[in-house]
């Protein structure tokens, strides 16, 4: 039997409420995640990726379906209770931007502490975890009485990464977490999000970019207007995808040593998603 | 003859009193396309700025030569600026909503390009935008005409700016981070199109992005930007096949190593 999954959705529906009628955001969206394992769920705009990260953090309530924290079911949870969940550290979050995460008024070791001191334990091992998880991302102890606004974003980001760490998560959910960093920053933060890995952390990225998560995800699952339409193996997905929106994703992301992939077929397939949806579909 | 040359091209910032872009050349002849990668910071920016005779406030061309089909641009006067940009060296940016006015019908924005710089008819005007929208794949072009910029998706913007950008026939088009924003399937489309235009029409491009992969899929040559220096220049495949400046070398690694690159396997890509 397979270990019970660290966070698991199934049949997952959620809908907003609109002028024009309802909103169909997610249809029937599973998603399993084991532990140690690294997820990858790629949606463009309007899959409704964002609205799966804010559902499994409990900011949006599903309209059907049920998801499940290490093995606990939270699907109908109050805020409270999600923000007692949230104090217990089993989830963390890494946003996209870190300048946003991370309040502007708290030196670097305040910040790494907090959500530590907020589970009520001692400062003095609070303290010392802080040191610990600072040298994990490799940054410097200096840092330590530094302000967010004294950081380069590449080192926003890394206290980001430690502070969603510090609390020993068994899943952090990862919101385009490289896409604003500069390429020798984004290279020293996957090589980070890689040893987490290996470290047995389970990890859900988050984003709109398959070629910045295809060599780093064990699994791959892909988000297509608010439906999963393909879901495996990274190297599956990436060399023999099912769905035609998915063969389109892959032929599209620009890559070094196919650069210049087949356009007639990119464009076969965008007639053929086109007539499938019967929904104007201009982009 | 080149259409646009630029020769040890320096930049000078007035204020911080120091070269921000020190020595870029290139020469582009009709249908070739070359592209300038970097980060943000690297004067990739300020040198399509300098081509275009639209350097910010402080910011000089304090060394080298630009010229713009076998003409010197130094010393042109404001006329003669307005006169080449559009006609003979247009642009297309990363942020088309910025570059649109919200008030106005996007047809009659493009129209009032042919109209100015082609002498159109406003009959005429309008009839040349409609193709042009056409043109770029935009299903319904009549229907897009008559609509808003905020009416548009990102992607449908990026084709109209583009539609104005080439509505005077210029020879060679400037796309700076052009499709940075955007998804990636639609990225891919975008990038498609200018390659058909390429081909169908003879356009020269100048293709900046911050990534190698998509320079690398429209280009010929490549020049690797960094902190204003060209750190390396070459035809894409000795780029890519033997890069030589451990940033260059970086800049691949990132795809190989984590990127689509290293789970692709080639056979695939037939």
């Amino acid at each position: 039997m397979s270990p019970e999954p660290v966070l698991a959705v199934t049949d997952l529906d959620v809908h907003y409420r609109r002028r024009q009628g309802r909103l169909h955001a997610l249809r029937g969206v599973s998603l399993s995640v084991a532990p140690g394992e690294t997820v990858g769920v790629i949606g463009e705009t309007g899959s409704g990726k964002s609205t799966l990260a804010r559902a499994v953090v409990g900011l949006v309530r599903p309209s059907a379906g049920r998801i499940t924290v290490a093995g606990a079911e939270v699907t109908a949870f109050r805020a409270r209770q999600w923000r007692a969940l949230r104090r217990r550290g089993i989830v963390q979050y890494v946003f996209q931007d870190p300048l946003r995460s991370l309040d502007p008024d708290l030196t670097v070791e305040e910040s790494l502490a907090e959500p530590l001191l907020i589970q009520g334990r001692p400062r003095r091992e609070a303290v010392e975890r802080v040191r610990a998880y600072l040298a994990r991302v490799r940054l410097d102890e200096e840092l330590l009485s530094r302000l967010p606004g004294e950081l380069s974003g590449g080192q926003r980001q890394r206290v980001t990464i430690a502070r969603a760490l510090v609390t020993e998560p068994r899943v952090v959910i990862l919101d385009e977490p490289v896409s604003a960093l500069d390429a020798a920053n984004r290279v020293k933060a996957l090589e980070l999000l890689t040893s987490l890995r290996d470290a047995g952390t389970a990890l859900v990225f988050i984003s709109h970019d398959l070629g910045s998560v295809a060599g780093v995800a064990d699994r791959i699952a892909v988000l297509y207007r608010g439906e999963i339409v393909e879901d495996g193996p990274a190297r599956a997905v990436v060399n023999t995808p099912r769905h035609a929106y998915t063969r389109l994703l892959v032929g599209s992301a620009p890559t070094l040593r196919s650069a210049r992939a087949d356009r007639a077929s990119r464009r076969r397939l965008r007639a053929l998603l086109r007539t499938e949806e019967g929904i104007r579909h201009d982009v | 003859m080149a259409l646009l040359s630029l020769h040890d091209v320096r930049i000078h910032d007035g204020v911080g009193d120091r070269d921000v872009v020190k020595g870029v050349s290139f020469a582009l002849e009709a249908g070739q396309a070359v592209g300038i990668v970097g980060e943000s910071g690297s004067g990739k920016t300020l040198t399509c700025r300098a081509v275009l005779g639209i350097l910010p406030p402080h910011f000089t061309v304090s060394g080298g030569a630009i010229s713009v089909d076998g003409r010197d641009v130094a010393g042109l006067t404001g006329r003669q600026w307005t006169a080449l940009r559009g006609a003979t060296v247009s642009a297309v940016f990363q942020d088309p909503a910025s570059y649109l006015n919200p008030s106005l019908k996007v047809g009659g924005q493009i129209a009032e390009v042919v109209r100015v710089k082609k002498g159109l008819s406003r009959r005429d005007a309008r009839r040349r935008a409609v193709e042009l929208l056409d043109a770029l794949r935009l299903r319904d072009p009549a229907q897009v005409y008559q609509q808003y910029p905020h009416e548009l998706s990102g992607g449908m913007l990026q084709r109209v700016l583009i539609a104005t950008a080439i509505a005077a026939d210029p020879q060679v088009l400037i796309a700076d981070e052009a499709t940075t924003a955007l998804d990636v399937t639609v990225q891919a489309e975008i990038l498609d199109l200018l390659a058909e235009l390429r081909e169908s029409t003879g356009l020269a491009l100048v293709v900046v992005s911050h990534d190698l992969a998509v320079v690398a899929q429209l280009c010929d040559e490549v020049l690797v930007l960094r902190d204003g220096e060209t750190v390396e220049q070459g035809p894409v495949e000795r780029i890519l096949y033997e890069p030589r400046h451990a940033y260059t070398r970086l800049l691949i690694a990132e795809h190989e190593q984590y990127g689509l690159d290293r789970v692709r396997e080639l056979a695939h890509v037939a």
